[in-house]
């Protein structure tokens, strides 16, 4: 459904833009309907730039971003809305996503002024009950309320509600969770689950590995813009094969497991391609079905 | 033992009354201990934290005292607190990007800070530097600026920097939050690192994570509501969690290898009260499943077992 194709950023820094950062480099993968795609990396990795790009906040470079098909660099200003209606983002901060000054239902109502403007009032009353329904707000709660009478959980099952008013297709979750407290975080990642069910695409962005093992069905780990990893999150998780993934995963802090210093003896890394293994344009070369790894960056050079 | 809190009540003047944030917490922190203090956004944590170095203007002592190695701190006296700030109480702020002068060289910071305390900087340069490498940086982040540096070096610069005086007590309120994985681990195994030294007595670890303070941490108090729910060794809380509150926060995190089709976690329902007006009895009685009669009571916060404490009528009935 969603397609990314050797997908590169480059932003222009320093004094006149002389300098050149690549925040996003040769990135491909592709997310179906009903799967969750997690994006792990840390601060810096590119992760939000390649959601950025997604939701067309943000041009790549070069390469292409295709939905259904269509490239996303192509798109009109009207196709550009009718892309909005399928595809849409919630953001890591629910109190800044809001206007403080508008209550919920202005909030809300903008989306049917904007994307829905044939509806009846009364459909629109029940399209907006299902979608607070589905993530399980009480309506008498939060309509009529400011977004400061809410809590950052509300807030952001309110966000994920906005986007089911519209038809959606595929999310692009960054960070949803990680303002919330722990108590709260896990009823929003079942949503995603629930989402998921409903047969839509989700690519959750996070740096924390634990919640993407748990909703996630692939996993790409990103490192310095490049794909240090890529496959079926168990695979991943349960045989990572990169370096970088066995230190990340290493460094987790668990609950019942303490950090070892030694490492896995039986987990020695894979840096090169065996013999015969086919190494793509990307660095990335297959170790079993569907899980990829990158080669060494000394390697591809 | 090293610190010893009674009865503290610290609330927020505000214009609608005051805000209890902390209500009433008596523990104890021994020698050489790392305890850990968890709970959620709003319990107190971090008032509890602040109140025992620096209450900020809006914040005042309503009763209770705090002992340190047997003296009592003045809390409510800001000018009476200078003698022990630095020197036997100090603290690792959240973001130790903004706690550093951004147009200062570090040296010159730091040789400002000691000068303020009468210490000699060039006299304590070897130790300065000996404790830099310890954590792996080297002399020279003493010439460059803030900005140069990056997070993880920050975080571990402003570390030596709030030990360098081998302070009784440390305080670190989300040291690692603002960190990547990789050298959240290397920062937090730092603190068990300066007890082992002796660099500090004892340590209070303020984090929302409990993961990461079953990784460090001796001890863990867990708070919810400007109220303790428990304490006991990490160990325990994470493996034998006894009040309702731990259980539920517990059974809400999900953990490398757990994943959404195999089990579905639950959260807690509902949010926690508003401290202006606080519910009387058990604060934590409206989202727990096996709230009774009795909780409309309040329920003290007992010895269950030794060094093992909980505040529940399930738990000590």
């Amino acid at each position: 459904m969603l397609e990314l194709k050797g997908v590169t950023k480059v932003f222009k820094t320093g004094m006149f833009g002389k300098e050149e950062t690549v925040a996003v480099s040769n990135v491909s993968f592709a997310v179906e309907p009903g799967e969750v795609v997690s994006l792990i990396g840390e601060s810096g990795s590119g992760k939000t730039t390649v959601g950025r790009m997604i939701l067309r906040l943000a041009e790549p470079t070069t390469g292409a971003i295709s939905f259904d098909g269509t490239d996303l660099a192509t798109l009109s200003r009207r196709q550009l809305r009718r892309y909005y209606g399928h595809v849409q983002g919630v953001f890591q901060d629910p109190f800044s996503s809001y206007n403080p000054v508008y209550k919920v239902d202005r909030v809300l109502g903008m989306v049917r002024s904007s994307y829905l403007p044939g509806l009846s009032t009364s459909e629109w009353k029940a399209k907006l009950s299902d979608s607070l329904e589905a993530v399980s707000l009480e309506p008498r709660d939060v309509l009529g309320k400011y977004p400061h009478q809410l809590s950052g959980g509300q807030l952001q099952r309110l966000m994920i509600a906005r986007a089911l008013l519209l038809d959606i297709k595929f999310l692009v979750a960054d960070e949803i969770i990680s303002m919330l407290d722990a108590s709260t975080r896990i009823d929003v990642l079942n949503l995603l689950g629930d989402l998921k069910a409903r047969g839509v695409g989700i690519l959750f962005i996070t740096h924390d590995l634990s919640l993407g093992n748990y909703i996630s069905d692939k996993t790409l780990i990103l490192r310095r813009g490049r794909i240090a990893e890529y496959g079926p999150t168990p695979k991943v998780f349960g045989n990572p094969s990169h370096a970088y993934t066995q230190a990340l995963l290493a460094s987790v802090p668990q609950l019942h497991r303490k950090w070892t210093t030694t490492a896995d003896p039986n987990a020695a890394p894979v840096t090169s391609a065996p013999v015969g293994a086919v190494v793509g344009e990307d660095g990335l070369f297959e170790v079993d079905k569907g899980h990829f790894v990158a080669v060494d960056e000394g390697e591809l050079a | 033992m090293t610190l010893a809190v009674d009865n503290l009540r610290v609330y927020y003047r505000t214009l609608k009354g005051d805000v209890k944030a902390l209500d009433g917490v008596t523990f104890t922190v021994d020698d050489g201990e790392i305890m850990g203090l968890a709970g959620e956004s709003g319990c107190g944590k971090t008032t509890l934290g602040k109140s025992l170095i620096r209450l900020d203007g809006r914040m005042f002592v309503q009763e209770g005292t705090v002992h340190l190695d047997g003296v009592e701190l003045p809390l409510s006296d800001d000018k009476g607190m200078n003698a022990f700030r630095y020197r036997e109480v100090s603290i690792v702020p959240q973001y130790a990007m903004s706690a550093m002068n951004p147009i200062r060289k570090i040296g010159r910071m730091i040789s400002e800070l000691l000068d303020s305390r009468g210490v000699s900087y060039d006299e304590t340069l070897p130790e300065l530097s000996r404790r830099l490498g310890l954590v792996g940086l080297d002399d020279s982040v003493l010439d460059r600026y803030p900005i140069e540096l990056s997070g993880g070096m920050k975080q571990r610069t402003v570390m030596v920097l709030s030990t360098l005086l081998n302070p009784s007590l440390l305080i670190a309120d989300e040291l690692t939050s603002a960190l990547d994985v990789s050298t959240q681990k290397a920062v937090a195994e730092m603190l068990v690192e300066f007890r082992d030294r002796k660099f500090v007595k004892s340590t209070i670890v303020i984090t929302h994570d409990l993961s990461i303070l079953y990784q460090i941490a001796d001890t863990i108090l867990i708070m919810y509501a400007g109220k303790l729910v428990e304490k006991g060794t990490a160990t325990q809380i994470t493996e034998d969690p006894k009040h309702p509150y731990t259980q539920l926060l517990l059974g809400s995190l999900p953990e490398v290898g757990l994943r959404f089709e195999d089990q579905r976690l639950t959260g807690i329902p509902g949010r926690p009260p508003s401290l202006l007006n606080p519910p009387t009895g058990c604060r934590f009685r409206a989202r727990c499943p096996l709230a009774h009669d009795k909780c409309v009571e309040e329920p003290p916060f007992v010895e269950i077992e030794p060094g093992r404490f909980a505040a529940c009528w399930k738990v000590t009935a």
